[in-house]
């Protein structure tokens, strides 16, 4: 492990028990199954998939949010379930979320100063220096003049101006990691790149690590330095952003690539090669690789059978599937 | 279809809301018209219009909407109702994913229309289903199950299969995608262009996302603040856009192939409640000329092209 490593997963699992009436069975949803990566300080990372993938209950895990089912969590090289209440407050401190709905994230009667002072009246911060911070939050977040929005309700804000201000209150602890759970989803095109634009300044000036969830791969491009696609609770593939973009090796990720129009006027003429069918259940998920119901490359008695593991396919490019078994050597 | 000068305003407490203001454009037989926009500039108010889907509180109502050469702004509510409504002119609505009933059976649901307004009987009516389904890809066993029973995707076609069952000459797309996955939206997108190109119905496909717009479009429409502010083919929108806006718009869409920052728009839409005369774009943009505080001209360019923007006048 390198030293300027900040969040190890290892093999990190989450499964939800459900029972189907009184005498049924027990039966688990494999949400997050088998997840291992590296994040380093300063990077960001995208986490792609699609919706039920387990992409937000993996960020939820990691946050501490959902207690893991089995695997580690290792911040800043302590592992996490071995810390008491009082270790957890400070893992809490070095750790922002950033949600999908602002509106939903804040409560509508607070002012925005309250919502602001709130985790520092928490975490015991001086009032004299609770000013300046929310002063710096603010300008950081671009909610300028500081002096206007102070007094104001979340309902008062438009949509773009709730998410900086959701930002400014994960950010107002300084915290290393900032989990960003589709940030900008429900905002309008326009508004979304000058969020984006933001998490990514902030990032580099306050050397922050990121990893930004979401079902856009379009986004991820401009935004992170790696980019992890998920499908059915598992990592598929990772790789450095541009040249995942370049050279998408799992079939899953070459169809979301495949999927996703830029404008041209030519696109009205083609048809897209797109694999039938939905994405799997995760209670009773496919044995083997859990794409290859849907693969045009499956091999019987190999991808049905057997998960494939992990191959190095270039440099830090990992993917998961038994196409690239022999890349590896 | 032809749709002339046509106004929609809503009645607020704080006064007239403008969300449709002044809108002319002219749609092809077999073809398919995107209309995008920023969320509230008027482009699901000015799709209620067109299929007369209206709240109750319209204050204005105005303009003329030609289909096939008769204005059917002339037909009253109960006859628009009984003759256009659904039936020449349909509609997938935003969300619709949710407005399926979720107790009756998706077969009888989509058969309903024929049965309400043209008096088939429930048999034959069926019957049409089943073969509207295989249409849109759905196995026809699927008539017989309830909606919940149905994926995202599935129940997007029989949603899409309910808008065409009635053969209409014009269908409205609202964001019909939005609510679904990136793989899923593909397959939706391929079905359309199938039904596109072995039908000669009409589409108007109203969406923010620059991006699938031009999955469908011939003709696109750029609305801002309850106005057109360009109307141009395909082929010269995706690659030169001409209005100060359409041109922002583009650049702020993120793309994956071309190698490009995309940018913001600064500053937000001005309120649709008492306008400023003028270009309603004028204050985000960086072309402001003094006479922009002047309302701008419909600039035609030609073979069904126009631009509002003091840029192009002459």
């Amino acid at each position: 492990m390198s030293n300027d490593t900040l969040l190890t997963l290892v093999d990190l699992r989450k499964w939800y028990r459900m029972k189907r009436g009184i005498f049924g069975a027990v039966q688990y949803v494999r949400a997050v199954d088998g997840v291992s990566f590296n994040l380093r300080r300063g990077e960001a990372i995208s986490l792609v998939g699609e919706s039920g993938c387990g992409k937000t209950t993996l960020g939820r895990t990691i946050l501490g949010l959902e207690r893991p089912t089995g695997g580690k969590i290792i911040f800043k090289g302590r592992n996490l379930a071995d810390l008491d209440s009082k270790g957890m407050a400070w893992y809490r401190r070095q750790t922002g979320f950033v949600q999908q709905d602002p509106f939903g994230a804040l409560p509508p009667f607070m002012t925005v100063t309250r919502i602001l002072e709130e985790p520092m009246i928490i975490n015991k911060i001086e009032k004299k220096e609770r000013r300046e911070r929310i002063h710096r939050a603010l300008t950081e977040v671009r909610l300028t003049p500081v002096e206007d929005y102070l007094k104001k309700y979340p309902h008062m804000l438009s949509g773009g101006q709730q998410q900086r201000l959701v930002i400014a209150r994960a950010m107002i602890l300084n915290p290393e990691l900032i989990i960003a759970d589709e940030p900008v989803s429900m905002l309008d095109a326009s508004v979304r790149i000058e969020i984006l634009t933001l998490l990514r300044e902030l990032q580099k000036r306050h050397n922050l690590s990121i990893i930004y969830i979401t079902h856009d791969l379009s986004t991820t491009r401009y935004f992170s330095e790696w980019i992890f696609v998920m499908y059915a609770g598992k990592i598929v593939e990772k790789g450095l952003t541009n040249e995942l973009l370049k050279n998408p090796l799992h079939p899953y990720t070459r169809s979301l690539l495949q999927a996703i129009p830029d404008p041209d006027a030519k696109n009205r003429f083609m048809i897209r090669e797109i694999p039938p069918g939905e994405p799997p259940s995760l209670v009773n998920p496919p044995r083997g690789c859990r794409f290859h119901p849907r693969c045009v490359f499956a091999k019987k008695g190999l991808c049905d059978e057997k998960e494939p593991s992990e191959f190095e396919a270039g440099k830090g490019h990992l993917v998961s599937c038994w196409l690239y078994a022999d890349a590896e050597k | 279809m032809e749709v002339k000068d046509l106004y929609m305003y809503y009645r607020t407490t704080k006064g007239s809301l403008k969300a449709v203001d002044g809108v002319s454009f002219i749609l092809n037989r077999g073809e398919t018209l995107a209309l995008i926009g920023e969320s509230g500039c008027g482009k699901s108010s000015l799709a209620k219009s067109l299929i007369r889907l209206l709240p109750r509180n319209v204050a204005v109502f105005r303009g003329h909407i030609y289909l096939d050469g008769k204005d059917i702004m002339k037909i009253d509510d109960s006859k628009f109702r009984r003759t256009v409504q659904w039936q020449r002119i349909s509609m997938v609505a935003q969300a619709a994913l949710n407005s399926l009933n979720p107790v009756i059976k998706v077969g009888k649901q989509v058969a309903e229309p024929l049965i309400v307004h043209k008096g088939v009987d429930i048999k034959e009516a069926l019957e049409r289903a089943r073969k509207v389904f295989s249409l849109v890809g759905i196995p026809t066993v699927f008539a017989d199950r309830y909606p919940f029973e149905l994926s995202g995707g599935m129940r997007q076609r029989a949603i899409i299969a309910m808008a065409l069952i009635m053969n209409p000459e014009v269908i409205i797309l609202d964001e019909p995608t939005s609510a679904l996955d990136v793989l899923t939206q593909a397959n939706i997108m391929n079905l359309l262009k199938k039904i596109k190109k072995e039908s000669s119905i009409s589409f108007i496909l109203i969406t923010h996302d620059v991006g699938l717009s031009s999955e469908l479009a011939d003709k696109v429409a750029v609305m801002y603040a309850g106005q057109i502010v360009e109307f141009n083919d395909a082929e010269s929108f995706y690659s030169s856009p001409l209005h100060p806006y359409s041109q922002k718009l583009m650049a702020s869409v993120p793309t994956l192939r071309a190698d490009r920052t995309p940018e913001y728009i600064p500053g937000s839409p001005i309120s649709l409640i008492n306008p400023p005369e003028g270009c309603r774009f004028a204050d985000r943009c960086g072309l402001r000329m003094p006479v922009c505080s002047k309302e701008p001209p419909l600039v035609s360019l030609g073979a069904e092209r126009y631009v509002k923007c003091w840029l192009y006048a002459r």
